[in-house]
């Protein structure tokens, strides 16, 4: 019992600090033939960012290979020969830029604070003469998320996960117990109406639920710094009901299974595997084929993380939410309405 | 000879069972055709709200410029910038490009001008390689400019230089090539550690391992009939996935099929042998499916399956260097994708030699002969 309660904890502070955007200390190597004044004041500026920090001067092109294959480098910056010169004179200075393109998003984020620290050095180098001309200042602002924290959309999704893995899970599992050990007979006979059996075995998962809702609101703002901008209430509110369709999952697949381990490995494979995959809590879902994300659209999980991210992140008010809320709405009247209808009340 | 028993016993319980032998075949064969859709962090087809109060040929050459990059999708050239925020609250947009009014006679009359980049940072990824690639060109823009506004005799005192980007190993940067090595991985442990895991355990659920505690066999005997199926089972699930990699992936690995099968070994010694400890602790396969599930999850973020270990907090970084799979994702990631040899491969080799045998040593010490 206590893991229910402890999963939460361990899942938010892996996903929120495991799962990191942020690029530091990336280590590079540099190759150059010419090591003049200007190359020398580049790879100063490369290695005093904290983006990078230098680990080799190769001394042979033979080695560019071989660096790399220790899988210690993630980023090589080659100079051209005579650089200094061409770069003052001719104008065809060359910086070549070598980077394991094995972790894609890493390599195209170092390539290009790499080309933005150089492109610095060139402005300040024209400025040392003087104010260079036709300069274009861009100023970016990140908007929601200042500081690119990874926690900030795993949040949301883990919020998701927690809620549907107990809700869902455990009720159906916590039924099919029953049916398994022979007790839900004894409670089938006794003169208690079938809703009132069903909200009894509810109650305690909704309250481990809303307990594991205010834990993992808890940790995200005073752990991980994610702060709610949105409104609470809205924020609770949207849980209940996601809470309710979740709690309406479990009980349908309760009543399609007779024993424990199919109740688990239903809702390992029909509820937990699609929720990681599909629902965008890890994985954008615009980037997977047309078919993945139609069935991901009738995963309640990713309505309640896409809504979560406008409220809690974004600071939407319900206006905006209002397409989430009507079909996690209408998840939960169908959902309740066929698991009553199965709901058997008659020994077999 | 024993030991030739025991086996026959092992591989008889597994082959009967409805259940395991379905698993091995099918989850590799499934899990690396979906999963690499899937899993997939690619940043391209960004959207891109572009508010231009200029309309001037310098904002109209910038924005051909943005859009021939081949990384924006324009989705709407909004008249203000509340109109592209709206679209940036309804998830139509990733990044807004705000050109002031009168920017191209700034830049020429002052010399200089302001351009104005909003990002959505919620996915802190898209956000933030959305803003520096627009930056990048941005920057082109401006030296292109540069060139052509300025006379010759001034061009002197511009330092020059060009600079290109070629991406080794991957050069279209397929996600794809990134993760499927790992799933290998992923699935290899999944299936090599949870299955041990429940073996024990079961035994004793169903109250054989009294049985097996009365008999002459010695520990070390015991444990190995254990561990040697699922060095079975490891090597025909890494050859399926391989095979879903190679003929659906079209990956093949360019260091030495040697090299991937000697660290697959090891791997799968250190963590059946974890598998074996867990089960020996536990007193239910619930409770053992549950402390798997905690260290299983634990050890894949850790892992570097997702984010380079290097990028990760100090006390995770501490955490990775005590998980086996650290090493052996990245091994597989080396050698598939740059054909690394075992030369280059010391460290993660010994690592998972001492894996191996410490993971080995305590389940045979963990488990007790006594009820």
């Amino acid at each position: 019992m206590l893991i229910l309660l402890v999963l939460p904890i361990l899942m938010i502070l892996l996903f929120g600090f495991g799962i990191t955007t942020e690029i530091k200390n990336a280590k590079f190597a540099v190759y150059d033939p010419s090591n003049d004044m200007a190359t020398q004041k580049i790879i100063d500026k490369i290695q005093s960012s904290e983006y990078f920090t230098l680990e080799a001067y190769l001394s042979n092109p033979a080695e560019i290979e071989t660096i790399f294959q220790k899988g210690e480098v993630s980023l090589l910056v080659i100079f051209s020969e005579s650089f200094y010169e061409n770069m003052v004179h001719t104008g065809d200075a060359q910086i070549l830029f070598i980077a394991d393109g094995t972790d894609p998003n890493t390599a195209s984020t170092l390539v290009s604070y790499a080309s933005m620290l150089i492109a610095a050095f060139q402005q300040e180098q024209m400025g040392s003469a003087g104010m260079p001309p036709y300069q274009i200042h861009t100023e970016v602002k990140l908007l929601y998320n200042p500081t690119l924290k990874g926690a900030y959309s795993t949040v949301p999704g883990v919020m998701g996960l927690i809620l549907m893995l107990i809700c869902a899970m455990m009720t159906s599992v916590s039924i099919a117990k029953e049916k398994e050990l022979g007790t839900m007979e004894v409670i089938l006979v006794s003169p208690m109406p079938p809703l009132m059996i069903i909200i009894s075995k509810m109650i305690p998962y909704f309250t481990v639920s809303i307990i594991n809702y205010l834990t993992i609101l808890v940790l995200a703002v005073f752990v991980l710094d994610v702060p709610i901008v949105g409104s609470f209430w809205l924020l609770t509110g949207l849980s209940l009901l996601f809470i309710f369709v979740s709690l309406a999952l479990g009980l349908l697949i309760s009543t399609l299974v007779e024993s424990q381990i199919a109740a688990l490995l239903g809702s390992v494979m029909g509820l937990l595997l699609p929720t990681v995959l599909l629902s965008g809590l890890m994985f954008p879902i615009e980037n997977m084929p047309i078919f993945l994300q139609v069935i991901a659209e009738v995963i309640p999980a990713k309505w309640f993380i896409m809504a979560v991210k406008d409220v809690m992140i974004k600071g939407l008010g319900i206006t905006s939410i209002l397409t989430e809320l009507a079909v996690l709405g209408a998840m939960a009247i169908v959902l309740i309405a066929v698991s009553l209808k199965k709901f058997k009340t008659r020994l077999e | 000879m024993t030991l030739r028993y025991l086996l026959e016993k092992e591989f008889k319980q597994i082959k009967r069972n409805t259940f395991i032998p379905k698993l091995i075949i099918m989850m590799p064969l499934f899990a690396m055709i979906i999963f690499p859709y899937a899993a997939n962090f690619d940043v391209k087809n960004i959207n891109l709200s572009i508010v231009d109060h200029d309309k001037s040929s310098f904002s109209q050459t910038l924005i051909q410029k943005i859009q021939s990059s081949g990384y924006f999708r324009l989705s709407d050239v909004s008249g203000t910038y509340n109109g592209a925020m709206k679209s940036i609250e309804a998830d139509e947009s990733d990044v807004i490009l705000e050109i002031p009014a009168n920017f191209e006679r700034t830049l020429i009359k002052d010399q200089s001008a302001d351009l104005m980049i909003s990002a959505n940072a919620v996915n802190g990824n898209k956000g933030g390689l959305g803003s520096s690639y627009l930056m990048n060109i941005i920057m082109d823009f401006n030296s292109d400019i540069r060139v052509k506004h300025l006379k010759i005799v001034d061009e002197v005192t511009i330092p020059a230089m060009e600079m290109m980007p070629l991406y080794r190993y991957n050069p279209t940067l397929k996600y794809e090539v990134f993760m499927v090595p790992a799933l290998l991985v992923m699935i290899l442990a999944m299936i090599c550690g949870f299955l041990p895991a429940l073996n024990i355990v079961a035994e004793k659920q169903s109250g054989t391992i009294e049985q097996m505690n009365v008999t002459p066999v010695t520990k070390w005997t015991f444990i190995l009939s254990k561990l040697i199926p699922y060095w079975v089972i490891g090597y025909v699930v890494l050859t399926i996935s391989m095979g879903v990699a190679l003929f659906y992936w079209g990956l093949k690995p360019s260091g030495s099929l040697l090299t991937i099968y000697l660290f697959a070994s090891l791997f799968i010694v250190a963590f059946s042998g974890f598998g074996l400890v867990i089960s020996n602790y536990a007193t239910t396969v619930q409770q053992a499916i549950l402390m798997m599930f905690f260290f299983m999850l634990t050890f894949i973020f850790m892992s570097g399956l997702y984010t380079p270990v290097e990028n990760m907090p100090g006390w995770a970084q501490m955490i990775s260097t005590i998980s086996p799979l650290k090493y052996i994702m990245s091994v597989f990631r080396l050698v598939y994708l740059k054909g690394s040899s075992f030369d280059e491969l010391h460290k993660p080799f010994f690592a998972l030699l001492t894996f191996a045998t410490v993971f080995y040593t305590w389940a045979i010490l963990s488990y007790k002969k006594t009820g």
